[in-house]
This record gives C-alpha cells, sequence and structure tokens, in this order.
C-alpha cells in the first residue's frame, strides 16, 4: 500500500517541479499577498489630519491644542480662519476631523464654568470615525484632567493625588499591532486557497485527460489515490507556510513565540484538513474550470467572513457562529495566534488540532464512498 | 480450456439510449480478437465495462475465469488497457510514464523490462522525451509499452489506430503480432474494416447489437454470392436502379457499386444491361470475392 501510494505522490512531485512557471506562481503569489495584505489589512489609524480653529486664542486653548498635536494620533494639517471653511476641507479630505475652540474658552474654565469644545469627525468610514472619537475624548479627557490638578493644587498648596491611575498594560501584542493581529489569518487564508485549489485541480485535470483511467484500472485502491495526491500537495503547502511565515518576519517583525514543532503540527493538520476538501470537491467537478471556481468559493469566503479573521466570531449571531465551526481555518486562526503571539503551551490549541484531524477524515471518508459509488474520479 | 473473456446477456444503458442491448459472445485464450463497428455502435462502452470501468446494468461477465465486477480486484493485475484516447501523462517522460504504470502495478524490477519493450516497440532513441512532444504513433506505442510493463495476460485495446499514420499504424500491428509469442490476449475494437483482416476472431457490432462472431474467413463465408464491382457513373444512379429492381444487394462505395449476385435470376448479364439502358456508363467491372465489408453492410442489412 505505502509504495502504491509513493509512486502517486513521486509523480506527481516530478510533474509539480516540472511545471515551471504553475510553480512560480505557488511560491511567489502568497508571499506578495502576504506582503500586499500586511500592509493594506491594518486597523491601526495614527496621524489623524487635525484642522484647527481657534477663537479663543488664548494661553489655555493654544495649550490644549498643543496637548492634541503632541500625540502620536494627530497631526494639525490646517489652521482654519472661519468656521465656513470646515466644511469644504472635511468635503475634500484635506482633514478627518476639525477641533472648534469657541470665544470664552479659558474665562469659562477659570470661572470653573463647563467650556464647550466642539469636534467635527468625518463620519463616512464609521470604524475609522469611532476610532478617532475615542482618541478624542481620551485626549479632552487627560487634558480638563490636568487641568482640574492645576487648578486645586495652586489654590490648596496641596498635591492631589487620582483616586484610581489607570496603567493598561497589553499582553502578547504589547503595541497593538493589528498586523501582527492578522498575519494568522492572512497565512491561513492563502494556505487554504492554494491548496484547495491545487489539489482539486489536480485529480480533475487527470479526469479530464484520461490519466486517471490508467490509476483506475489499476490495483490502486481510492484511499491510496487520495494519499498519494495529499502528499505531495502537503509538502509544497508546507513549503509556502515556512516562506510566508519567515516573510512575515522579515516585512512586519512576527516572531514565533511558540514553539516550532507545534508550529508544524498545526499547520499540517490544517493542510489535511483543507486539502481532503479539495479531494472532495474534485469528486463533484468535472472540468478544472468547475473546480477552479467552487474551490475559490468554499475556500476564500468562509475564511475571510466566518474564521474569525477579520470578524470577531464571538460578536456574531448564534446561527453564523454554528457556521463558522465547518470553517477549518476558524480552528487554524486559534492555533495560530496562540503559537505566534501568545506562545501558549499545547494544552491550549490541542482541541483544535482535533477538532482539524475530524473535519480531514470527515472529508476523506465521504470523497471514498463517492469514487465507489458513482465513479466520481 | 477456458475462455479468455465470456459475456452473457450483457446490457447498460444511458438514459434512454441503449448502448449495449444483450451482448453474448466468448473470446478463446491466446488470439487477437477484433470487435468491428461503426462509431457509436456500443465499442468503446463495452471495452469500457470489460476493464471494469463501467458496471453493466444486466448480464454476466468472466473475464480470466473470474466474475465481473464481483472479482475485479483479483485480476486488476492481468489486465491491460489503452483507451482512444491517450492516456498517460504528457509532462513526464517515457521512461518516467512505463515506470509509472509499471509501480501502481506494484512491478518493483521492471528496468529490464522496460529496456525490452523499448527495444521491441523502437522507442529507445526516445526514453528521454516528455511524452507530450511525441507523435501520435509514438504515443501509441508508449501507451501500449506502458499497458505490457506488468505483463497483463489479456490485453484491451480501444481503437488504437484511430488517428495514428498509415506507416505507424503498419508498425503497431507487427508489434501487437510478435506479442502473441508471450502468452497474451488482445482484444481489440476498429472501426477500420481493413483492418479487421488482420484479427484471429472478429464480432460484427452495430447499434449496441453483436451481427456476428466468427472467424474473418467464416464472416465472408456468409454471403456464398459472387460479388460484382462495378466502376460507374453516375454510380448513384446505378445504386438506385439495381436497388429498386429489387432483386440482388447493391452497395454504394463512392464511385462504385457491388452488386452481390444473390437473387434467383440474377447474372451478371442482368444487371449489365439494366445499367445501359438508364444511361449509365460502365468503365470498370469486375468480379470478385466478397470482402468483410460486403458481409458487414450484407449482415447489417439482414439484421434491419
Amino acid at each position: 500500500m505505502i509504495s502504491r501510494i509513493l509512486s502517486i505522490s513521486k509523480k506527481e512531485m516530478r510533474e509539480i517541479i516540472r511545471d515551471k512557471r504553475s510553480l512560480m506562481i505557488i511560491f511567489a503569489l502568497p508571499v506578495f499577498l502576504l506582503i500586499m495584505f500586511g500592509y493594506a489589512v491594518t486597523l491601526d489609524i495614527d496621524e489623524i489630519k487635525l484642522g484647527v480653529l481657534d477663537d479663543d486664542n488664548s494661553l489655555l486653548s493654544r495649550d490644549f491644542i498643543s496637548t492634541l498635536n503632541s500625540s502620536e494620533y494627530f497631526t494639525i494639517t490646517q489652521v482654519i480662519e472661519r468656521e465656513s471653511d470646515i466644511n469644504s476641507l472635511l468635503d475634500r479630505g484635506n482633514i478627518q476631523c476639525a477641533v472648534v475652540i469657541p470665544i470664552g474658552f479659558e474665562k469659562q474654565v477659570e470661572r470653573k464654568q463647563k467650556a464647550p469644545v466642539q469636534f467635527l469627525i468625518d463620519g463616512m468610514d464609521a470604524s475609522t470615525a469611532s476610532i478617532i472619537q475615542s482618541y478624542v475624548i481620551a485626549a479632552s479627557q487627560s487634558f480638563s484632567q490636568n487641568v482640574t490638578k492645576d487648578f486645586v493644587s495652586s489654590r490648596t498648596g496641596m498635591k492631589m493625588i487620582e483616586p484610581i491611575n489607570i496603567e493598561p498594560q497589553f499582553w502578547y501584542n504589547k503595541s497593538l499591532d493589528t498586523t501582527q493581529f492578522f498575519i494568522p489569518g492572512l497565512l491561513a487564508l492563502m494556505l487554504i486557497v492554494i491548496s484547495v485549489i491545487l489539489v482539486s485541480i489536480s485529480i480533475v485535470r487527470e479526469k479530464e485527460l484520461g490519466t486517471i483511467e490508467q490509476i483506475r484500472v489499476s490495483p490502486v485502491s481510492s484511499f491510496e489515490l487520495i494519499a498519494g495526491k495529499i502528499v505531495p500537495y502537503l509538502i509544497v503547502s508546507l513549503i509556502i507556510a515556512a516562506l510566508m511565515i519567515f516573510m512575515g518576519y522579515l516585512f512586519f517583525g512576527v516572531v514565533v513565540k511558540g514553539s516550532y514543532i507545534h508550529l508544524f503540527l498545526g499547520t499540517a493538520c490544517y493542510l489535511l484538513a483543507t486539502l481532503s476538501m479539495g479531494i472532495f470537491i474534485s469528486t463533484i467537478s468535472d472540468s478544472q474550470q468547475v473546480a477552479f471556481q467552487i474551490s475559490q468559493v468554499v475556500s476564500q469566503l468562509p475564511t475571510l467572513i466566518l474564521s474569525g479573521f477579520i470578524f470577531p466570531i464571538e460578536s456574531m449571531p448564534v446561527s453564523i457562529q454554528i457556521l463558522s465551526y465547518i470553517t477549518p481555518a476558524r480552528y487554524y486562526i486559534v492555533i495560530l495566534r496562540d503559537i505566534l503571539i501568545k506562545g501558549t503551551p499545547f494544552e491550549t490549541f490541542s482541541m483544535q488540532l482535533i477538532y482539524l484531524l475530524i473535519f480531514a477524515t470527515a472529508f476523506i471518508l465521504i470523497s471514498i464512498i463517492r469514487i465507489k459509488r458513482s465513479e466520481a474520479i | 480450456m477456458e475462455s479468455a473473456i465470456s459475456l452473457n446477456n450483457v446490457k447498460k444503458t444511458y438514459g434512454e439510449v441503449n448502448a449495449l442491448s444483450g451482448i453474448t459472445f466468448e473470446v478463446k485464450k491466446n488470439i487477437i480478437f477484433g470487435l468491428v463497428g461503426p462509431d457509436g455502435a456500443g465499442k468503446s462502452t463495452l471495452i469500457r465495462i470489460l476493464c471494469g470501468l463501467l458496471k453493466p446494468d444486466e448480464g454476466v461477465i468472466r473475464i480470466l475465469g473470474k466474475e465481473m465486477p464481483k472479482d475485479y480486484n483479483m485480476i486488476k493485475d492481468d489486465i491491460g488497457y489503452l483507451s482512444q484516447k491517450f492516456s498517460l501523462y504528457t509532462d513526464l517522460t517515457v521512461d518516467e510514464n512505463i515506470e509509472f504504470i509499471a509501480q501502481i502495478h506494484g512491478v518493483k524490477k521492471f528496468h529490464e523490462r522496460r529496456d525490452e519493450l523499448l527495444e521491441f516497440t523502437r522507442m529507445k532513441k526516445y526514453r528521454k522525451f516528455l511524452a507530450g512532444n511525441l507523435s501520435g504513433g509514438m504515443k501509441q506505442k508508449l501507451a501500449l509499452a506502458c499497458t505490457l510493463i506488468y505483463k497483463p495476460k489479456l490485453l484491451f485495446l480501444d481503437e488504437p489506430t484511430t488517428g495514428v499514420d498509415p506507416v505507424s499504424r503498419r508498425e503497431f500491428w507487427l508489434i501487437l503480432a510478435g506479442l502473441l509469442k508471450e502468452d497474451i490476449t488482445v482484444f481489440i475494437s476498429t472501426p477500420y474494416m481493413e483492418e479487421a483482416e488482420r484479427f484471429n476472431e472478429i464480432a460484427l457490432i452495430e447499434n449496441g447489437k453483436i451481427l456476428a462472431v466468427d472467424t474473418p474467413a467464416g464472416i465472408k463465408q456468409k454471403i456464398s454470392n459472387t460479388v460484382l464491382e462495378i466502376v460507374c457513373t453516375p454510380a448513384r444512379k446505378a445504386y438506385e436502379v439495381i436497388s429498386d429492381s429489387g432483386d440482388d444487394e447493391v452497395q454504394l462505395f463512392g464511385d462504385r457499386v457491388n452488386v452481390i449476385l444473390e437473387g434467383k435470376n440474377s447474372s451478371e448479364d442482368r444487371v449489365v444491361n439494366l445499367l445501359k439502358n438508364n444511361g449509365v456508363t460502365i468503365q470498370d467491372l469486375r468480379k470478385s470475392n466478397p470482402s468483410l465489408e460486403n458481409a458487414f453492410i450484407h449482415l447489417l442489412k439482414e439484421s434491419a
């Protein structure tokens, strides 16, 4: 049995290596996409373009503005003269946020009255707007706290102690760099797309060319054929994974905090699941084109939407959450985040490995049944 | 001696279409057996059923003494199949293709046999060529070498010479004839009547039915009468005239008609006069023995 599996794998490997053009695409595309996505898919917002309209023009108002400007999130790109200019500046995208300090700002603070400050935020992109809003609130609050502190101490000569002093510390991804967070998802996405497409097309091509018939009239069993097809593409996909992790380190400084053996195990289990999905697709499609399209839809969409790559699974409605269980990427992303970012021990993600193996076994069994029943390969 | 293949009332339908309607015949061991019939007669369907690639709807099939498809796995190493379409890996070399087929059949020491086969098929020069770069005839020889690498006892060839040039075709037949020394039964399908002369036995198939199974000579004897081969213009007119007279069977072949003299009153003179009276110019007239083609058309008309 082993020798027949190996002879199919060897033949397949020869074909893969011989097709230089496809080989180039197989290796270059994921790396290219990783770099492109890595730079594009980021939720970090810094250097918010800020317009300033300071009608008060007092010591305190200038102090407030310079506080905003000194934070890493805001850059003053425009000093606004008239209030009527704000609209067109926001329209043209010259600024993302405008701060308006009315006359009497300083006086009202001194009189211990509430001093209104207006922020106008470009709300076209809801998520960016809400992030800007939270930055704005945080900046204003810390400014008014400082003002109160100064005020109290100048009056009483006492140092005011804040009742609660919050010093947040973020673990695992200390600088809250979203690229770190997205790399696992990208890896899962690229690997599933490439492995599913490669293996399903390789089998359907044999169906189209009729070469599969020579295998069908031979003593090779359906399982041997499937195993013989999975092995070479598992090797190729593992090389792609290694390459992408290396590129993640090179371009985005993502280091593997956990064990490389765990990383290998997790990736191999994930690929077994995706490759058996590809095998199943090949049993239901008759042409390379159909196989390609099904592979793309089945691998890409769920991984983008349901795996927790971009949208957190916890915030999905329950019915969609249940649907997300059939996405192998869901488990792999957990495994990768554990190993790459947290460096947690094996027990934390061992269940995910088992899910992936169950997934792979199920698809292989269905494929074997389909091949036997309907001469589907 | 036990037959290589025995078929009893084998049926296969594709939806509404009857591809095979009750096929029954036997194939003896160590002969070249030809399945002869026009395109769409059911040749490929029958071969694919015999190879285990398709399941019959009905009927009993025994191959090398084993029942199909129940005992199929027991005889997989004894059967070779060469499909109508070239079905080897175009991106592998000649050597690698043979190696692959040998290995999936569990043949470990294939090197010597491979050299022999490449010698035998005069392919040695091309062993490092990619199969995709070979000519049609060489592809066919490679496919043959691949199926012979694991020494099958029964070889199925589905239209091996269709689309192959005449020189390569001749060579292919020589190779096949040489094969019979090796204790092998060859089952070939072909649409070419002239090739049928090369087989030890043939089965004529049309519309999913077997019209006759016999040696080529035996089949020809099914028309005992003389055949007049008449080259004439217009040939179509000649065909209609004789056909309408109703006495003799007439077959049209391009610029000529073949008349099988079988009617009670039929004679060469009657036919010649009939043509002359109807304004057909006779260029050449020859008496000949019936060919397989004549016999086949005759049997077709009989069955219809």
